[in-house]
């Protein structure tokens, strides 16, 4: 294939279209957990990255303090990073209910940057290892290509966990107190639900999202306090697409994007770092809400 | 049982003394004195902007500044929290409904929790007074007209086995076939011994149900009495609810 004076192998078509099933499992992962933090608190997130990577530190951590593997890992990173979020918003964003966004957006914005520092400022800025455990090395090999066992599981398990939150959300009892709140919550309280708590709980469990997606991410890349802030731009720009708290267009959008990103680095790897801001910019011009959002 | 017991008056359900409320700065209520006795149902009238609504939501702990005394069951409630509040079993029908549009009217029928094991109506019960909302299950919370909505925001509050029911102006801006239909019911509920504030600007509506009536003018009771008075504060009434 010839396709703007690159010639592309089948192989590599592949390989960069795996590359962005994965990007997109993280992308999906992350702008779900805004999403839903959005949604409810009608806050943008910026601390989001910090506790992407401070997930992916847990991993580490619990690892070498404690000797835990990478599947307790996978459970005890979120939960504990989402209890530190749950903390925060009691302490801080609670506080700032009923304000302009502005200033949460600032106070997130700031807790990510005392978050990296600190990290950077204990560990350097050059990764640690993390390897992948054990039942998950090696790859299968599909016929047409080689599928490493990991990045196939990364992606397994981003999905599994991103519907399975849509359908709590969409379909149980519980996600129906949760888009009544983010619609009344005053009404909500009436019925005698304590609002205030599903809040601090909502926004632990987005915050927890984010840490799973930084275990999920600690075997693939290196356990960094920059890995955070790097991603995190991309995901903004995703929920900007997929339209601000709508839970099923941030998993979808996350997912297209990752392989629409993957595919542009096949046929025109000049663009391959800004493809998601265009599309962003022509979505924001054409249906201000987002792909998926509903214009308020 | 003696003979004296039957003839008290019923025990005060909800009593409000003194009871001063604040929207930010503006200074709405300036001291509300008024009972809802067992099983009776009282209605609130007043007009536009009088403080009606104000009195319902101070008495759920929605309006945030609040002073004075509002007792339930003997019990204050002037510091408790919203939710607190409604798990005593008060519910609140609000003027704007407050139908959930990104719910089904399924989920907003049953999304608030039941806060007493007895009193719940079950859903049957609330189909057989609210035929119409059987058939809409499926449909989307957006989707109804004015009255099934009125209907839901009302059936929501009987699954909840709350007996104190506050009604914000259930028939306003409804057809006169939907009035019926919700005086109806409303007396239904009174008949099965629900304890009911309601808020009307129709007293004509209301004099077909209520036991007793408070007016109300720039946020006190001016005046009140019980429905047998009625027909002697016609004039009174048209003053203070310039009808
Ligand atoms: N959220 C609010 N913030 C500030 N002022 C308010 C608010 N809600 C109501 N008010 C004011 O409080 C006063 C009483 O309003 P309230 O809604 O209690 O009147 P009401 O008797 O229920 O009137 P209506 O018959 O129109 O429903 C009005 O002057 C109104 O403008
Ligand atoms: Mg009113």
């Amino acid at each position: 294939m010839n396709v703007f004076g690159h010639v592309i192998s089948w192989p590599q078509l592949y390989g960069q279209l795996l590359i962005g099933l994965i990007n997109g499992s993280f992308y999906a992962l992350l702008s779900l957990g805004l999403a839903v933090i959005f949604g409810m608190l009608t806050i943008v997130n910026f601390a989001h990255g910090a506790f992407y990577m401070m997930g992916a530190f847990g991993a580490y951590f619990l690892l070498k303090l404690a000797g835990l593997d990478y599947w307790w890992a996978l459970i005890l990173s979120p939960f504990a990073i989402g209890a530190i979020g749950a903390i925060v918003e009691r302490l801080f964003l609670k506080r700032l209910v009923g304000l302009d966004p502005l200033y949460s957006l600032l106070l997130t914005f700031g807790l990510a940057l005392i978050f990296q520092g600190l990290f950077q400022n204990f560990f350097g800025a050059s990764g640690l290892p993390y390897a992948i455990p054990k039942q998950l090395s090696g790859a299968y090999n599909l016929g047409f290509m080689f599928l490493p066992v990991y990045r196939g599981w990364v992606i397994v398990a981003s999905m599994v966990v991103s519907f399975g939150t849509w359908l709590v959300i969409e379909k149980t009892k519980l996600g129906a107190y949760l888009r009544a709140a983010t619609e009344n919550p005053t009404m909500v309280r009436a019925f005698g639900i304590n609002v205030p708590r599903m809040v601090t709980l909502t926004y632990g469990f987005g915050v927890a999202l984010a840490a799973f997606a930084g275990v999920l991410a600690a075997p693939i890349n290196q356990v960094r306090p920059g890995m955070g802030a790097d991603i995190i731009a991309v995901v903004f720009a995703v929920v900007v697409i997929g339209g601000m708290g709508s839970i099923m267009g941030s998993i979808l959008t996350g997912f297209v994007l990752g392989v629409v990103e993957g595919l542009t680095k096949v046929f025109y790897p000049e663009a391959s770092n800004t493809v998601v801001f265009v599309i962003m910019a022509i979505v924001l011009l054409i249906r201000p809400a987002g792909l998926f959002g509903r214009a308020s | 049982m003696p003979e004296a017991a039957f003839a008290q008056t019923p025990a005060a359900v909800l009593k409000l003394k003194g009871l001063q409320a604040w929207y930010n700065e503006s200074h709405i209520l300036h001291g509300v004195d008024l009972d809802v006795r067992e099983g009776e149902l009282v209605t609130l009238l007043g007009r536009n902007g009088a403080g009606k609504t104000t009195t319902l939501k101070s008495i759920m702990g929605i309006v945030g500044k609040r002073s004075g005394s509002i007792t339930f069951h003997d019990r204050e409630l002037i510091h408790l929290s919203i939710d607190r509040i409604a798990r005593l079993g008060v519910a609140l029908c609000p003027e704007e409904r407050a139908i959930f549009a990104s719910l089904s009217v399924k989920e907003n029928l049953f999304l608030p929790p039941e806060i007493a094991k007895t009193g719940a109506m079950t859903a049957d019960r609330i189909f057989t007074l609210f035929p119409n909302l059987r058939e809409r299950l499926s449909s989307g919370g957006g989707k109804l007209s004015g009255g099934e909505q009125q209907m839901l925001a009302i059936a929501r509050i009987l699954r909840t086995g709350a007996r104190f029911l506050m009604l914000d102006e259930p028939t306003e801006g409804l057809a006169p076939v939907i009035i019926q239909q919700i005086g109806r019911t409303i007396a239904e509920l009174k008949r099965e011994g629900f304890t009911i504030l309601l808020v009307e600007q129709n007293f004509r509506f209301a004099a077909t149900i209520a036991d007793r009536f408070f007016v109300m003018g720039h946020g006190r009771i001016i005046d009140a009495f019980a429905n047998s008075e009625l027909p002697g504060k016609m004039d009174m009434l048209h003053e203070a609810l310039g009808v």
